[in-house]
């Protein structure tokens, strides 16, 4: 069992068209596989389905970006034509005058949109990888984000059912990982990371190293092997 | 033209609602501003959507870190006792009850406490991010914003015509003229901005206000 590969490249090699992808981090470069993204935009598999919380911020509005970098972000993969729809809860600037890349497709009619809440996304996701299909929830109720959809009610309260989300490969960013997939995250950069590493069929992680299998506490791993399928570590040249 | 109240002072306004020990969580915009104004002798403990809680002051030039980040892509300053977690426990904690105020940003605010802050619909798109979450999660709703729009119009309205976040789940609305909260019967008028009267408020308001004894200059 070797989960180490030597290049992003390889990692990604085999994501062919039609895929779902998770893609991590909660807005800025931080926590986002920026390393992966770049190797993915390179393959140019087409008409991809992207899970994740924005359709590419940093590289538009400098969210979370710190001075001098120059963020690879979803936008890269929607500037290629590579996507065919978005599923996010923060798909656009904030700020109307600057548009994101995947705006500007949205305005064309070259991307396709699913508008899911924040918490929603997250649940839905994390309800892909351990099994779940569905659940109720109350985020949503009386809104456009709930149309068509099953609303019940519990206790006097009105729910309404949202269906989890699996992928079929997601890429994510870590910290460390050990020499069996065991990883842990830095900071703020753990947030959709370590819901979606739980949610594909195979997921793919950049990590700034790689460490002796025991070098992490057993205590403070925070994703056990068996959710890791690659592991490729950021070498200084690969700058992000 | 009377004076109306800046975005700090908004927020100084918000700040004085917050309670010794109340987990609170900031939206974007004059909310994230509220952090800066909490009264010495309490301790408001701040959450945010990025998987963070117990974040203190903003990261010092120089020191900012990628992965230490807030839901309004502010880098923090590392403090002890802060901790990391992920999405899906973040709105767990949000869903779930464990956050006592919300301050949020609107775009439109109606009689009954509706909530309208996710989409302009000119545009065709917008961003929900952790907006319906929070409005229907957290104990208490306040919403800092402007009182009218860039043309004049009012953002309290008796049915929002924008796109809702959530159906009567606003208590407090505080704008740069007045504060004002939501009542069984409609919006109570509390407090007027120095030098604006309850007929001036109600003049830029489209929702008629219900005028009880005791209103006061805003407080701070």
């Amino acid at each position: 069992m070797n989960k180490v590969f030597n290049s992003f490249d390889e990692a990604v090699s085999d994501i062919p068209d039609n895929s779902t992808l998770m893609i991590d981090g909660f807005a800025g470069p931080g926590g986002t596989s920026q390393n992966l993204i770049a190797a993915l935009r390179n393959l140019g598999s087409k008409n991809l389905t992207i899970i994740s919380n924005t359709a590419g911020l940093a590289s538009v509005i400098g969210f979370g970006t710190l001075p001098g970098q120059t963020p690879v972000d979803i936008g890269v993969l929607v500037e290629n034509n590579q996507v065919k729809k978005v599923i996010a809860s923060f798909p656009v600037s904030p700020s109307p005058s600057r548009p994101t890349a995947f705006e500007k497709a949205y305005a064309k009619h070259e991307v396709e949109l699913e508008l899911v809440p924040q918490g929603t996304l997250a649940e839905r996701i994390r309800a892909g990888g351990a099994g779940i299909p569905a659940f109720f929830t109350p985020t949503g109720v009386d809104t456009r984000v709930s149309e068509g959809k099953e609303i019940r009610e519990f206790n006097g309260k009105k729910y309404v059912l949202e269906t989890a989300l699996k992928a079929d490969f997601a890429l994510i960013r870590a910290y460390q990982s050990d020499r069996l997939g065991n990883l842990v995250y830095k900071g703020t950069s753990k947030n959709f990371n370590s819901v979606m590493v739980t949610a594909a069929t195979i997921s793919i992680v950049e990590v700034d190293k790689i460490v002796e299998t025991g070098a992490i506490e057993s205590a403070l791993i925070d994703t056990p092997l068996l959710y890791v399928d690659r592991i490729v570590e950021i070498k200084e040249n690969n700058e992000r | 033209m009377k004076d109306r109240l800046n975005r700090e002072i908004i927020a100084m306004r918000v700040a004085k609602e917050l309670q010794d020990g109340d987990v609170v969580n900031l939206g974007i915009g004059i909310p994230s501003l509220c952090s800066q104004f909490i009264p010495e002798g309490k301790t408001v403990i701040y959450h945010s959507e990025s998987g963070v809680l117990n974040y203190g002051p903003m990261a010092e030039e120089g020191f900012e870190d990628q992965d230490l980040i807030n839901a309004s892509g502010q880098f923090l300053a590392p403090v002890d006792g802060m901790s990391f977690f992920s999405s899906s426990d973040a709105f767990a904690m949000i869903r779930g009850g464990h956050i006592d105020v919300t301050v949020l940003g609107a775009l439109q605010v109606s009689k009954s406490g509706d909530l309208a802050n996710w989409m302009i619909p000119s545009r065709g798109i917008g961003n929900v991010g952790g907006a319906m979450d929070l409005a229907v999660g957290a104990k208490k709703v306040i919403v800092a914003m402007e009182h009218n729009d860039k043309n004049g119009s009012s953002k309290i309205v008796n049915e929002c015509s924008f796109p809702l976040t959530s159906k009567s789940c606003v208590s407090l609305i505080v704008t740069d003229i007045a504060v004002i909260q939501v009542v069984k019967s409609g919006l109570q008028l509390l407090e007027c901005a120095p030098g604006w009267t309850k007929e001036d408020v109600q003049n830029e308001t489209e929702v008629e206000l219900i005028f009880e004894k005791g209103i006061k200059e805003f407080t701070l």
